[in-house]
């Protein structure tokens, strides 16, 4: 360098002190955009807990168990709820496991690469659709031209609708997380099935299916962990914007955990204010982010094992 | 053990029977019927509200876009919603946008493997699965509550609380996709540049992020697709589902001060009205909105296959 001695030193390479300066400062700038996450994380958890409280402080804990959820009439009936969530998580997964699972094994097993390049984009398509125009389809097809049509006792408003609606949303991501978990099995195993000759569904079903149990589980808890969370086909079709009585009917009116909490918050049901009404709104809220963080969580360790594994 | 028979039996028939494998053609069929059953349901969804919404878009045409929120049928359009949707992207991505990227690139480029780089990273996980409607509540807490503290625009929430609360939601997809572009781009590529003496930021800066870009940016466009087709949030922080008036303010008053509605918020508005009729303008608005995302996501795809180079 300018010291003319040819040889180079450690301080040499170190740069001026304004170049360090400048990358410590741009370093600083990305660990803070990183930190930011955590800021968010901890104000929806704190916010979310404290008002939480808040509500179970002006209530009294036997309104929890009432005949319904009847936010106007102090009525936070959380079965209620956590039965119409069940129902529609249930008939979403009920759709969503075939056609999720069906499309996974098919795309990562049977396609050959010009195959699943055209029907890759199906799975694309669904996933990119957003959810209010699912909770459209549901009321103006699948409630009455699917559901009434094949049970004549259904009401217009009702649970199974939503469910086929949340179904349809979660298959894209069933079919994603699992079509990775099986391609992820090394070739050398579906090679051996083959060298002994078993047949491509003998290898399918018998190896790469088994060997991939862990990831499949994974997209099936991920799956139903979003039609858990998903909202708006719940809040057009299911029929529980004025409130619901505790019901085990699939083809009536329900309401679940997110339905209820977007009612609280929607058109002429607005309580917004101090009152009770709108602090269930945090409560609830409080509840559904325990069950989808402990099955994300729980789907993540599905996840790693298969890596593990694999 | 019985499975060992069970598939010891299957390979001995298929070795030794001449036929061809019907059953397993016909398990083939029925794999392939379910890819087939979620394209039939994307047909049917679009072939409805297409046949539901033409007619709207036909009579009103430019009006329907134009138009602003109105009580009467042949009078409401999706012009103010528009306008508000687009405001909020563009919130979207001027936070999202930076502070996603930035995240990503300390942690794949420059946190060491401590307890708190791997928590941040799980907490993005974890953030990506938080159901969208939970957000709404971090945006009544935070963009409604506190910034109204600081400048209070409207009580109830504004355009700005309905974008930063959207800018919160996709932030972790930004994250999660610029980690991966980062992570695509091969060491040897940054050691090259250290290797001539470049700072870890000269590095980032000239070498890392134009190879990661395709990656970054069709990342982007797709969570900002996500953020626009967004509804369940946006219930929180004060965008109006009624009918309402925007009175003779000026456009940009309008946007700012008065109620703001979004495009998914003006269609569900309509979708639940019982007056029939405005479910065919809740079609219209869904037509408009489909063709949006399909071009924006057109375009990323596009961008992505243009540019994407594989290592």
């Amino acid at each position: 360098m300018a010291t003319g001695t040819g040889i180079v030193t450690a301080a040499d390479l170190r740069g001026g002190s304004a170049r360090r300066r400048r990358e410590a400062l741009i370093r600083r700038a990305f660990g803070l955009a990183a930190g930011i996450s955590i800021v968010i994380s901890a104000v929806i958890i704190v916010s979310l807990i404290g008002h939480a409280i808040d509500f179970l402080r002006q209530i009294q804990l036997s309104w929890l168990v009432a005949e319904g959820w009847f936010p106007r009439r102090n009525e936070f009936s959380i079965p209620t709820l956590a039965v119409g969530s069940v129902i529609v998580g249930g008939i979403a997964m009920l759709i969503a496991a075939p056609l999720g699972l069906g499309s996974a094994i098919y795309l990562a097993e049977y396609a050959k690469p010009r195959q699943r390049r055209a029907l890759k984009p199906i799975v694309e398509l669904l996933a990119g659709l957003p959810s209010i125009v699912v909770g459209f389809f549901a009321l103006t097809v699948i409630s009455p031209d699917v559901v009434q049509r094949l049970f004549s006792s259904a009401t217009f408003f009702n649970l199974m609708a939503a469910g086929i609606g949340v179904g349809i949303l979660s298959t894209p991501l069933v079919a994603t997380v699992a079509e990775d978990a099986l391609r992820a099995v090394p070739r050398s195993l579906r090679e051996g099935a083959y060298g002994l000759g078993a047949r491509r569904r003998t290898t399918s079903m018998r190896i790469v299916v088994p060997s991939a149990t862990s990831g499949i589980a994974a997209a099936l808890i991920l799956g139903l962990s979003r039609a858990i969370g998903e909202t708006m086909v719940v809040l057009i079709v299911a029929g529980g914007t004025g409130g619901s009585a505790l019901t085990f009917d699939p083809l009536g009116p329900g309401q679940t955990a997110t339905g209820a909490m977007a009612a609280l918050a929607f058109g002429s049901d607005q309580v917004k204010g101090s009152n009770a009404a709108f602090a269930s709104l945090f409560f609830v809220g409080l509840l559904l982010f325990i069950v989808t963080f402990t099955l994300n969580v729980t789907s993540e360790r599905y996840v790693r094992r298969a890596r593990r594994h694999g | 053990m019985i499975a060992r028979d069970v598939t010891a039996g299957a390979v001995a028939s298929g070795i030794r029977s001449a036929k061809r494998d019907w059953s397993g053609i016909a398990f083939a069929c029925v794999l392939l019927a379910m890819l087939l059953a979620s394209l039939g349901i994307l047909v049917a969804l679009l072939w409805d509200v297409v046949k539901r919404g033409a007619p709207v878009l036909a009579d009103r045409g430019l009006d329907f876009l134009t138009a602003g929120p109105s009580s009467s049928v042949s009078q409401a359009g999706i012009g103010l919603a528009l306008a508000g949707s687009l405001v909020m992207m563009v919130i979207v991505a001027l936070i999202a946008f930076p502070i996603g990227v930035g995240a990503a690139i300390y942690l794949e480029e420059y946190a060491r493997d401590t307890w708190l780089t791997r928590l941040i990273a799980a907490n993005v996980r974890n953030l990506a699965g938080v159901p969208s409607i939970v957000y709404g509540i971090l945006g009544l807490v935070l963009f409604v509550n506190i910034l109204n503290r600081m400048i209070n625009i409207r009580d109830t929430g504004s355009l700005l609380s309905g974008g930063l609360t959207l800018a919160a939601l996709v932030l972790p997809i930004v994250i999660i996709t610029t980690s991966e572009s980062l992570r695509a781009v091969p060491r040897s590529l940054r050691e090259a540049a250290f290797g001539v003496g470049a700072t870890r930021w000269e590095v980032i800066r000239h070498h890392v992020i134009p190879a990661a870009a395709p990656g970054i940016v069709t990342g982007t466009v797709v969570s900002l697709a996500r953020a626009f087709g967004e509804t369940a949030p946006l219930l929180f922080v004060g965008a109006v589902t009624g009918f309402f008036s925007t009175g003779n303010a000026t456009f940009l008053e309008k946007l700012l001060t008065s109620g703001y509605t979004a495009l998914p918020i003006q269609i569900l508005f309509w979708s639940t009205v019982p007056n029939p009729e405005f479910k065919a303008l809740a079609a219209a608005g869904i037509v408009v909105m489909m063709a949006i995302l399909l071009a924006v996501n057109g375009v990323a795809i596009w961008l992505r296959n243009r540019f994407e180079r594989t290592w």
